[in-house]
């Protein structure tokens, strides 16, 4: 990499000139490159030279400064006194409690009704069908009225809140549950927990390897199951509770405590999740149709149980067609969830696009921020998404 | 490996040196001509004005952009015809009375709270007449200038009155809506911060869902400015069931506003508002305004035009508040017409009757 070797180098092999097609062809490239940093600089520059001469104040020291407005849900700590870069997190993080949660429903209904669109139970097919035709049809944005304004609105105020359940209260202002407070016996609990999920893994591993060499079978994931249910569950009967649940009380207007899920909330995620769980569906279906049949009566003819081919034989293949696809509803979904605003969720773009922009002015750098955060997201989902498809990939062998 | 360095370096070079030539110009060179002593703000003033000011491009476009609220009835309010009226929207109309003598040349382009300043900024419109309030920082930090007060207004609650609530300190606990981007989502956090009251507030971008949400019981109480809160209870399914709680809890002086950096254009929109409150205060009406033009009184010859020549000062013609009052009265006229007492909304004067007849309107004299 030395640079000394630059000039007495230009003469030797191939050679720099124009007729080498490699010296041509990063000459291309590195003019686009270099159209594209100009055009960049340009923009930058002049947009910084307008807003000088409009007198707008620039840069991102806004963030430092006081916020001074309420945001209805947050889930760290913030005050009116907080600065607008917290404000930003909390939007932030709002975003993905519901990208997540959103993401994790929706994969789960999707798998179950793109299996049971295929199911030889013709009731269940035909419901399936219906569920995807009727959802991924309507538009997002009619999903989330009709969750928020048709259903949660008209819900009885939150006085005359329904009780469902004693302690779980639904009102117009959302659905409160028991806030659980964890106790000093938590930590026995926890340890049983963890100890029964670890030592299930290695039972699962022994018994596949015993399964190898000897071709027994071994019930190891029922085995497993009863291990996480019954070793906590022991440890809870001897050591009494690991938490106990807090009741929200009436207050003057509403009630108080509990743990809240804002109609706002639910209304986002229920009709984030049903809407992509349609598209999900379906991407399933074609994943598992795509499966040939000779794979299916190979495993038949082995005596395999129909159970045990989908999980061993159609799933394993199904997963490589469906990963790609999945994860552009993946991406859908988080971008999708900035249609918060239509009801009023405080999400990031309704947060810091939204207040922030508005009471700072500073449009350019609040818009490049929030870009740059959905920019982010994305990149890491199909960064996870890329490995997970490169682990589950064909390995010829 | 010498070979694809040096044609990296030759093509960003080519690159960038090819973009050089294709801008219009150079942002690097323009800003270095701007930190020279030379270049004297008075000529750069100058230049602007005259390479395009704003009072020059309403002209050869043909009418005003003024931007207004979505629909806020007595300030900037459309009816099923799209016909718009309001104090907010007769003031537009007064200044494109005084540039074109025409007060129907003016264009309104509806926005929410969030995007008025972002339209105003990007030059969309040409003024932002839209219930707004001055504040020190829209002032400074988003490079505007407000213009005057064309109304005192101040924020209130409003509730339910079921709720048997008559006072707003005892709304500890209560979930307020609002809408996105106001002073209002402030204010209502000074409120409850500053007396150490719990709340919870939800903030809607369009103020039509801020309403309808307190309508359906979504929160206990509604805030706004005092004028809109008498304003939209005309939208709700039962108006009388709701009260207007007493306390005024800020000042929310609303006014017009323009663009930083060119004075001629804020002069126009600052004397126009102030020809109004004078006008007023000469009791110069649209009925009476040709038996004025043969006043003998100074005051009221200055202000029409037949002493001096003010219009012509901002780039005007001298007969400027002659058209604008012809055209749509003077401001007790617009008040009277838009949301005074034979109106729906019935609001008194108070705080924004003139200065010698109780109120704070006062304008300074055009002479
Ligand atoms: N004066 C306040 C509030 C102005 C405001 O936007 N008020 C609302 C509620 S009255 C409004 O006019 N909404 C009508 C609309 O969004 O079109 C401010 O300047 O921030």
């Amino acid at each position: 990499m030395a640079k000394a070797g630059q000039g007495a180098r230009r003469g030797n092999g191939l050679g720099f000139s124009w007729y080498n097609p490699r010296v041509r062809s990063v000459i291309y490239q590195a003019a686009v490159l270099g159209i594209v940093i100009g055009l960049v600089w340009f923009f930058v520059a002049t947009a910084q030279q307008n807003l000088e001469r409009l007198n707008i104040s620039s840069g991102f020291g806004f963030l430092d400064t006081t916020a001074g407005f309420g945001i209805i849900q947050t889930l760290i700590p913030y005050t009116e006194q907080s600065s607008y870069g917290r404000a930003f997190l909390v939007g932030l993080l709002n975003t993905l409690v519901v990208a997540v949660i959103g993401i994790a429903l929706s994969t789960l209904l999707g798998f179950v009704v793109g299996v049971a669109r295929l199911s030889r139970n013709w009731l269940l097919a035909n419901l399936a069908a219906a569920y995807v035709e009727i959802m991924r049809n309507i538009p997002l944005l009619l999903h989330l009225f009709f969750w928020y304004f048709v259903v949660l609105r008209p819900l009885p105020g939150p006085m005359q809140s329904l009780e469902p359940v004693p302690g779980v209260f639904l009102s117009n202002r959302g659905l409160i549950l028991p806030e659980p407070v964890f106790d000093a016996s938590a930590l026995a609990f926890l340890s049983a927990l963890i100890l029964a999920i670890i030592g299930s893994v290695f039972l699962v591993r022994w018994s596949r390897k015993r399964q190898l060499a000897t071709g027994q079978l071994f019930p190891a994931w029922r085995v497993s199951a009863a291990l996480i249910v019954f070793l906590p569950a022991l440890v809870w009967a001897i050591g009494g509770a690991p938490f106990h649940l807090e009741f929200a009380t009436r207050g003057s207007f509403d009630y108080a405590g509990g743990m809240r899920l804002l109609p706002e909330f639910v209304a986002l995620t229920l009709g984030l999740t049903l809407y992509t769980a349609a598209f999900i569906a379906e991407i399933v279906r074609a994943g598992i149709q795509s499966v040939s049949r000779g794979q299916t009566e190979a495993a038949a003819a082995l005596g395999l149980k129909e159970s045990t081919t989908l999980r061993l034989v159609v799933i394993p293949q199904a997963l490589r067609l469906i990963v790609p696809p999945l994860t552009s509803q993946i991406l859908n979904l988080t971008k999708n969830s900035s249609l918060a605003v239509a009801i009023a969720y405080p999400d990031l773009v309704a947060v810091f696009a939204g207040t922030v922009l508005n009471q700072t002015g500073q449009a350019i750098e609040v818009i490049s921020i929030t870009m740059a955060v959905y920019l982010t997201l994305s990149l890491l989902t199909s960064l996870a998404m890329n490995w997970y498809n490169a682990r589950i990939a064909l390995r010829e062998r | 490996m010498k070979n694809p360095l040096v044609a990296l370096i030759l093509g960003i070079l080519i690159g960038v040196g090819g973009l050089y030539f294709m801008l219009p110009y150079e942002p690097a060179t323009r800003g270095a001509r701007e930190i020279q002593p030379e270049a004297a703000p008075v000529t750069e003033g100058a230049q602007r004005v005259a390479a395009g000011s704003t009072l020059q491009r309403v002209k050869r476009r043909g009418f005003l952009q003024c931007g207004v609220s979505q629909g806020l009835p007595g300030f900037s309010n459309p009816d099923d015809r799209g016909n718009w009226t309001g104090i907010d929207v007769d003031y537009c109309r007064a200044l494109a009375a005084a540039i074109f003598d025409d007060p129907a040349k003016v264009r309104f382009r509806p926005l929410s709270a969030k995007d008025r300043f972002t339209a105003l900024q990007s030059g969309e419109i040409d003024i932002l007449s839209r219930n707004t309030t001055w504040t020190m920082s829209r002032d400074t930090q988003l490079g505007f200038d407000f213009v005057g007060v064309i109304y005192y207004d101040g924020q209130a609650f409003m509730v339910r009155k079921a709720s048997g609530i008559t006072s707003a300190v005892q709304l500890a606990g209560a979930t307020i809506c609002t809408q996105t981007g106001t002073t209002t989502e402030l204010n209502v956090a000074d409120f409850f911060r500053g007396r150490g009251l719990s709340y919870q507030v939800l903030s809607y971008e369009k103020n039509d869902e801020a309403i309808s949400a307190y309508d359906q019981g979504r929160c206990d109480g509604y805030t706004t400015d005092a004028s809109g809160l008498y304003a939209e209870r005309l939208k709700m399914k039962n108006p009388d069931e709701n009260i207007v709680l007493p306390e005024i809890i800020s000042k929310e002086p609303l006014g017009p506003a323009v663009r930083q950096g060119d004075p001629q254009w804020a002069d126009i929109a600052r004397w126009t508002l102030n020809a109004l409150v004078n006008a007023e205060e000469l009791d110069i009406t649209s009925k009476n305004i040709d038996e004025m033009l043969a006043s003998e009184n100074p005051l009221v010859r200055r202000l029409l035009g037949d002493e001096g020549a003010y219009g012509q000062a901002v780039g005007l013609e001298g007969d400027w508040v002659a058209r604008i009052v012809r055209a749509v009265g003077n401001y007790g006229e617009i008040f009277e017409r838009n949301v005074g007492a034979e109106t729906p909304l019935g609001i008194k004067r108070g705080l924004n009757a003139l200065w010698n007849d109780g109120g704070i309107m006062y304008a300074p004299p055009i002479r």
